[in-house]
């Protein structure tokens, strides 16, 4: 379970959630108005105030990078700092079994990074932080580069992790995708979350 | 030893070859001739002082008025590696961070230097001070203004890349590798073609000084050698001193990155 207390920092609200395990909620909002702040905030990627636990331990009480193996973002452009794709991956064939499923023929942990579309990155990012088993992802609009018929494919897999009980967050500009994929529709207005009612 | 004196007459001759840039400059319109009077006048007035100061300075022997002569030239040593980068902390660490570094790296070179291949007697004679410790941090502050640069424009211009590691997981530390790297091989890189170069394609400026001023070029030599080693080590103590330092600066004890205390051009 995911606990957020009263988060704040600069122009984003104080944001209170609980999450239970394998549950996905979904945020909407213009461009602008915070809601990769809130993501970010989450992952203690910006200085914030307010509580935030993971099943009853506290954020501040685990090292930084340990909480964000657990608490894991994924940002809308992904970042690569090697040549090769398969560097990037903790285990790569791991995730190499993943990549039918994500619409990938051939070998693509041997490529190098520059040959990779916009949207091939960002397939590629999201498994990535898959595989290192997060407790929780914060997924910064996952499918923005994909046609329909990918994301699905994506949809199908997070679908699939979250009966395994991961959370996930989720900003999206697709009010169909974020009917498709969570509980629990927010959307953020000027740095202020409110709950969707449907 | 034996040097030939200048007279005032032989300087003022050699500045009649201004003459050729403030002709070059009128003929074609440069506009730079009033730039090249000012300076010109700067170099003379700054050198003259100095010369003063200098005189001053040896005649006394004062271990406290050494110290404070050092510690104004690496304040100003450190102004001019921060006008240098492009990119610089906000607050005192935009100003501190070079300075300090080049104080902890040209301050044990330097003391290395006069303790146990210098033996000045007494150690502090500015006589020997001052020129060894003016020749280590010109060439720290080249290589701290380079490192640091690199470091925080990566830094910058990086930081998908290294928000991506530490998103997933990975130390500031990991994620700062690559900028790491690339910073210390700027700063270090101009030691070492300094040294491959020395002798070759350049004359060094003491060398030349020393045989001008009548010593063995043998003797010069040597010399010379001995302040390459010490502008090596101590370049290479201040890099890596700046970018440890920067790299504390840059992120916190939740290991962000902090380029919200970088100032914004």
């Amino acid at each position: 379970m995911l606990v957020v207390e009263q988060l704040t920092r600069d122009i984003l609200q104080p944001v209170s959630l609980e999450l239970p395990g394998g549950t996905c909620i979904a945020i909407r909002g213009a461009s602008g108005s915070g809601k990769s702040l809130l993501l970010r905030a989450i992952a203690d990627l910006d200085p914030t105030t307010g509580r935030v636990t993971l099943d009853g331990q506290e954020r501040n009480a685990l090292p930084a990078h340990v909480w964000r193996r657990k608490v894991t973002y994924v940002a809308a452009d992904s970042g690569w700092w090697l040549d090769k794709v398969g560097m990037h991956f903790e285990a790569p064939d791991i995730a190499a079994g993943y990549l039918l499923r994500l619409g990938f023929h051939g070998n693509v942990m041997s490529w190098p990074v520059s040959r990779l579309s916009t949207g091939e990155k960002q397939r590629l990012a999201l498994l990535r932080a898959m595989v290192q088993g997060p407790s929780v992802l914060l997924l910064d609009e996952p499918t923005s580069a994909l046609d329909p018929e990918t994301t699905s494919k994506v949809e199908s897999l997070l679908h699939e992790k979250i009966s395994a009980g991961i959370t996930i967050i989720m900003v999206t500009h697709d009010p169909a995708q974020a009917t498709r994929m969570s509980q629990q529709r927010y959307r953020m207005t000027d740095g202020t979350l409110s709950q969707e009612t449907s | 030893m034996t040097y030939i004196q200048l007279s005032y007459w032989d300087i003022a001759l050699a500045a009649t070859l201004l003459t050729i840039n403030a002709g070059l400059s009128i003929y074609y319109r440069l506009g730079t001739e009033r730039r090249l009077l000012l300076a010109a006048a700067r170099m003379v007035v700054q050198l003259t002082l100095v010369g003063l100061v200098l005189k001053a300075l040896f005649h006394t022997v004062s271990p406290w008025l050494t110290l404070l002569v050092a510690l104004v030239m690496v304040g100003f040593a450190g102004r001019e590696a921060m006008a240098r980068q492009e990119r610089s902390f906000i607050g005192f660490w935009g100003y501190g961070l070079g300075t300090t570094s080049m104080l902890i790296a040209a301050g044990i070179v330097t003391l290395f230097a006069l303790l146990t291949q210098l033996h000045a007697d007494p150690w502090y004679d500015p006589r020997y001070v001052i020129p060894i410790l003016g020749m280590i941090l010109g060439n720290t502050m080249t290589g701290i203004s380079l490192a640091l640069d690199r470091l925080l424009s990566e830094a910058d211009t990086g930081r998908m890349r290294i928000e991506a590691r530490l998103a997933l997981g990975h130390t500031f530390r990991e994620a700062m590798q690559e900028p790491v790297k690339s910073a210390m091989r700027a700063g270090l890189i101009p030691t070492v073609n300094g040294m491959a170069a020395a002798g070759l394609v350049s004359l060094p400026g003491m060398m030349t000084g020393q045989i001008l001023a009548g010593v063995e070029p043998v003797e010069a030599v040597k010399y010379q050698i001995l302040i390459m080693f010490l502008i090596a080590g101590g370049t290479a103590l201040g890099v890596f001193s700046a970018t440890r330092l920067a790299l504390l600066r840059l992120t916190d004890s939740r290991q962000r990155l902090r380029l919200d205390r970088l100032k914004l051009d």
